[in-house]
C-alpha cells in the first residue's frame, strides 16, 4: 500500500468536516440503466444531488428525420425496450392522427392486447428489478419467469421477443395468429399466480417493507408540477390515466380500474404497478372476448398500407405501389400533431411535424421517464445513501427513453 | 373544450397572440416571444385555465423562415382535462438571438425540458436556474437537432487533462472534480409549485 500523502509537519491533522462527494454511476451495480448521480454527503445523509443523464443518447430524433415515416418504428422499439409494443402503438396512432385514418376494430383490439401484454412485461421488470436490487433475488426470478410467458406470446405473434417493430401506419405488420386468444387465456392465470407468489414473498418481508415505506415520498401537487405521469403520479393519489381521461383505441369500452396510491412513497409505486398489472390482465381477457376472429386488420388505403405480396409479384399496380411506399414512404399530410397514449411509465407523447413528404420534418417524443428522472433529485435529498437504490428502482427509469 | 382557452387568450392578450388554430383537434396559439412568461403565468394561475401540468417543451427548426425556431409548449390541466399548445417564434436566419424567457419558475418540470431544448436546438432560456447541456457532454460543439447540423458530422476528441491544467500529478486526481457537473455553486432556487 502507498503511504498517505500527508505532510504532518506542515498541516495539522484534523477531523474531516467537509461534506463528502460521491460519484454514483454511470454504471453502478445496484442501479439499472446508465445514469450518474453526483452526491454531496454528510455522513450517510444526502445533502445535495445532481442527476446526470445522456449516457444512452443515440440521436433518436435526428435519425427519424432521415428515413421514411415507417422506418421510425424500429427506433421507437428501442426507446422503452421493456415495453416496445406500447411505443409502436403510440407512434402508429400519432401518424394515423396526422393522416386522419382510423384502423379497423379488429386491429384496435389487437393493439390493445399486445400493448397491455407489453405493460405487464414492463411492470414485472420494474418491480422485479427493484426487488433484486434490494437483495431479493428469488422474486425477481419469479417475475422474470412470468415475463418470459408474456414474451412467448409476443414472440408467437410478432416473431421477435424484445424489439418487435410490429406496428405499421394504418395497421399492423401481420394479422393476429389463430392461437392468440388461447395463448392469452392460458398464460394470464399462470402469470398472475407467479405475481402473487412473488408478492407474497416480498410484502411479508420486514426488510423489504422497511426499505420502501415512507421513503422517497412526493405529494400529488409536487408530482404534477414536476410533469410526472403514469404509475408514479398515480401513486400520489392523482388518478390521471390517459386510458381513462382521454380514451383511445377501445379503452372506453372495456371495464378496468385505475389503482392509485395514497402517499407517493416507494411502496405505493410498487403496489400501483402490481395493481395495474392485474388490470391489464383484465383488459386483455375482455379484448380477447371482443376481438373478431376475422376481418381486416389494415386500413384499406393504398397510399399508406403496403399491398399484399401476392399483388406485388403479379400485378404492375401492386409493384408500383410497393415501390413507391418503400422508396419514398407514405405521404403524410402537411401539419403538426400531438398524440399521447399511456406508455409503461406514463404519458408517452409524440409531437410530429410533417412537411407533406415521405420523411418526417420533426419527430419529437415526450418520454415519460424524462420528467420522472428529473424529480429523483428532490426525492433523495435529505434521505440516506442506501435509499437511492429503492427510490431509483421504483421510478423505473429506462435509459433508452429518457436519453432519447 | 380549450377553444375557450384560445378565446380567453385572444381577448386578454390581444396583439400578443399572433394566430390560433385547432387543426387535428389540437388547439394551438402562436404568441409573441416577449409575452411568453406572462401568458404562461396567466394560463397556470387563472382558475378557468388551470393548466397545472407542463406536458412537453421542445423546439422545431424551420431554416427557411424568420424567425427560425419555434418553441413548442404542450400544457394539460388535470382538473379541467383540457390541453393547449403554445408556440413562440425566435431566432434569426443564422440561428443567433434565439432566446426566450424560461418558465422554470412557473412549472418546475420545465427545467430539464428547457435544458434539453437548449442542448439539442440551441435556444437559450433567460432566467433558467441551471442552463447546462443535459444529453450531450459539455465539450460538444454545435446543436445536433438543428437542420444545418449534418447527421453524419463527427465531433473532435476531447483531449485528456494535462498535469499543468490539473495542477497536480494525474494519478493523484480524484475521478471527478469537486464541482464537476454540480450546480452547488449556483443559486439555490425553489420556485412556487403549481397548485392542483
Amino acid at each position: 500500500m502507498e503511504p498517505l500523502d500527508l505532510d504532518l509537519d506542515e498541516n495539522e491533522l484534523e477531523l474531516p468536516s467537509e461534506p463528502m462527494h460521491l460519484n454514483m454511476g454511470p454504471s453502478h451495480p445496484a442501479m439499472h440503466g446508465t445514469v450518474r448521480i453526483v452526491l454531496e454527503l454528510s455522513g450517510e445523509t444526502i445533502v445535495k444531488s445532481d442527476v446526470q443523464i445522456g449516457y444512452l443518447h443515440r440521436g433518436f430524433e435526428k435519425m427519424c428525420e432521415r428515413g421514411t415515416w415507417t422506418q421510425v418504428f424500429p427506433y421507437v422499439d428501442r426507446l422503452n425496450y421493456v415495453s416496445p409494443m406500447l411505443n409502436n402503438v403510440g407512434y402508429a396512432l400519432a401518424v394515423e392522427k396526422l393522416c386522419d385514418v382510423q384502423v379497423p376494430d379488429r386491429c384496435q383490439w389487437y393493439r390493445m392486447i399486445l400493448g397491455e401484454l407489453a405493460r405487464i412485461s414492463d411492470h414485472l421488470t420494474c418491480n422485479g428489478a427493484m426487488a433484486m436490487e434490494l437483495g431479493a433475488f428469488t422474486p425477481f426470478l419469479w417475475y422474470i419467469k412470468a415475463r418470459e410467458m408474456v414474451w412467448d406470446i409476443l414472440e408467437e405473434e410478432t416473431g421477435a421477443r424484445l424489439t418487435h417493430s410490429f406496428g405499421r401506419i394504418g395497421g399492423m405488420a401481420a394479422p393476429p395468429t389463430p392461437a392468440l386468444k388461447d395463448m392469452c387465456r392460458e398464460a394470464l392465470p399462470a402469470i398472475l399466480k407467479l405475481v402473487e407468489e412473488g408478492e407474497g414473498m416480498l410484502l411479508k418481508n420486514r426488510i423489504f417493507i422497511d426499505r420502501l415505506e415512507n421513503i422517497g415520498k412526493i405529494s400529488g401537487p409536487e408530482a404534477i408540477a414536476l410533469s410526472w405521469t403514469g404509475p408514479c403520479l398515480r401513486s400520489t393519489g392523482v388518478a390521471y390515466d390517459v386510458r381513462k381521461a382521454h380514451p383511445y383505441l377501445k379503452y372506453d369500452e372495456v371495464d378496468f380500474d385505475v389503482p392509485v396510491g395514497t402517499c407517493g412513497d416507494n411502496m405505493d409505486r410498487f403496489l400501483v404497478r402490481l395493481g395495474e398489472l392485474r388490470q391489464s390482465a383484465r383488459i386483455i381477457l375482455q379484448a380477447c372476448e371482443r376481438m373478431a376472429d376475422d376481418g381486416p386488420v389494415n386500413v384499406d388505403d393504398p397510399r399508406i398500407v403496403l399491398p399484399p405480396k401476392q399483388d406485388v409479384y403479379t400485378t404492375i399496380e401492386g409493384t408500383i405501389q410497393h415501390f413507391k411506399l418503400v422508396m419514398e414512404g407514405a405521404k403524410v399530410p402537411k401539419g403538426e400533431v400531438y398524440s399521447y397514449t399511456e406508455g409503461g411509465n406514463g404519458e408517452l407523447g409524440f409531437y410530429l411535424v410533417s412537411d407533406g413528404t415521405g420523411t418526417p420534418w420533426r419527430v419529437r417524443i415526450r418520454p415519460p421517464c424524462f420528467p420522472i428522472t428529473q424529480g429523483l433529485s428532490d426525492l433523495i435529498n435529505g434521505a440516506m445513501l442506501s435509499d437511492i437504490v429503492p427510490t431509483f428502482g421504483s421510478l423505473n427509469m429506462i435509459g433508452g427513453e429518457c436519453d432519447h | 373544450m380549450s377553444v375557450r382557452a384560445l378565446e380567453a387568450l385572444k381577448s386578454k392578450f390581444g396583439d400578443a397572440v399572433i394566430e390560433t388554430h385547432s387543426d387535428f383537434g389540437d388547439d394551438t396559439a402562436v404568441v409573441r416571444a416577449e409575452s411568453w412568461k406572462e401568458i404562461c403565468r396567466f394560463l397556470r394561475d387563472d382558475p378557468a385555465m388551470a393548466f397545472d401540468m407542463l406536458v412537453d417543451l421542445c423546439g422545431v427548426d424551420y431554416p427557411d423562415r424568420v424567425p427560425r425556431f419555434e418553441v413548442v409548449l404542450h400544457l394539460y390541466s388535470i382538473s379541467k382535462r383540457h390541453r393547449l399548445r403554445l408556440k413562440a417564434r425566435v431566432g434569426d436566419a443564422e440561428g443567433d438571438g434565439a432566446e426566450i424567457d424560461s418558465v422554470a419558475h412557473i412549472w418546475i418540470g420545465s427545467n430539464w425540458f428547457e435544458r434539453e431544448t437548449y442542448d439539442l436546438m440551441g435556444i437559450s432560456f433567460k432566467g433558467h436556474p441551471d442552463l447546462r447541456r443535459i444529453l450531450m457532454y459539455p465539450e460538444f460543439e454545435g446543436h445536433p437537432l438543428r437542420k444545418d447540423y449534418p447527421a453524419n458530422k463527427t465531433q473532435p476528441l476531447v483531449p485528456y487533462r494535462t498535469e499543468a491544467e490539473a495542477g497536480l500529478p494525474l494519478e493523484k486526481l480524484a475521478p471527478f472534480g469537486i464541482d464537476e457537473g454540480m450546480p452547488f455553486g449556483r443559486k439555490v432556487w425553489r420556485t412556487e409549485r403549481g397548485e392542483s
